[in-house]
């Protein structure tokens, strides 16, 4: 199937490296405990729906 | 470890959640109450997700869907609801091809929504096509393509491509380049 040309490598690989970089501190941050206790919270309220063991 | 609550699953896809929601808000804060709705809705709805198939994709469906339906929303407040125009006016494409990355960030802030999230999931967190497209809910061949055209315009915009100077016919384009010069 012929597909679209493809930038070149070097930009692809300069972009990529970028796009890393752009998202690396989101990233590394890891999960804030906003989320962490969120989580808990939800999984506590929602407890019941998930409680017996789906069907093998 | 047995497999214990598999909600708990969840949690490992939170960075890159939130990731993917600051490239579609273009706003931390905007992105991290983004991720608080997808969990919710995620939770809320886990007994629709079916085990074994693809967790983080269905995760990133349901960001997505929520971010798409809030700016429809937005869209009718506002005519220009993500700030595009603010965004456009910011880029200085540099000669040298290394941009800074504060530079790279504007030129991808310029991209259409649905090449920034391309780009995202594919370049920046290693998605597959196939993964990525799941997560869009599009075709194979309409994530790869969008990827294709989403680092040509990004190369485009970083002048990364022979010709683009000549190609630049944008004046608010030319005066943010001019200024910049100085």
């Amino acid at each position: 199937m012929p597909e679209e040309p493809k930038p070149s490598n070097q930009s692809t690989d300069l972009i990529d490296d970028n796009l890393k970089k752009a998202f690396r501190e989101t990233l590394d941050e890891g999960v804030p405990d906003r989320f962490k206790d969120l989580l808990d919270q939800l999984k506590k309220t929602k407890s019941d729906s998930r409680s017996e063991e789906s069907s093998k | 470890m047995s497999d214990s609550d598999p909600r708990d699953a969840v949690l490992e896809h939170i960075p890159s959640l939130r990731a993917f929601a600051r490239s579609l808000t273009k706003d931390p804060t905007r992105a991290d109450d983004l991720v608080q709705e997808c969990l919710v809705k995620a939770i809320g709805n886990f007994d629709k997700f079916r085990e074994g198939t693809n967790l983080r994709a269905w995760l990133f469906t349901i960001l997505r869907n929520a971010f798409y339906s809030e700016r429809r929303k937005a869209v009718r407040e506002t005519d220009d609801p993500e700030g595009e125009l603010v965004a456009s006016l910011s880029v200085k494409p540099d000669h040298d091809g290394r941009l800074q990355l504060t530079e790279f960030q504007a030129a991808f802030q310029q991209l259409k929504a649905e090449h920034r999230e391309a780009l995202t999931l594919v370049g920046a967190l290693g998605m597959s096509y196939e993964e990525a497209a799941e997560a869009c809910e599009v075709a194979l061949g309409t994530m790869k393509s969008r990827t294709n055209r989403a680092r040509k315009e990004l190369a485009h915009l970083m002048q990364l491509d022979e010709g683009a100077a000549t190609e630049i016919t944008d004046s608010q384009t030319m005066s943010v380049v001019n200024q910049s010069g100085a």
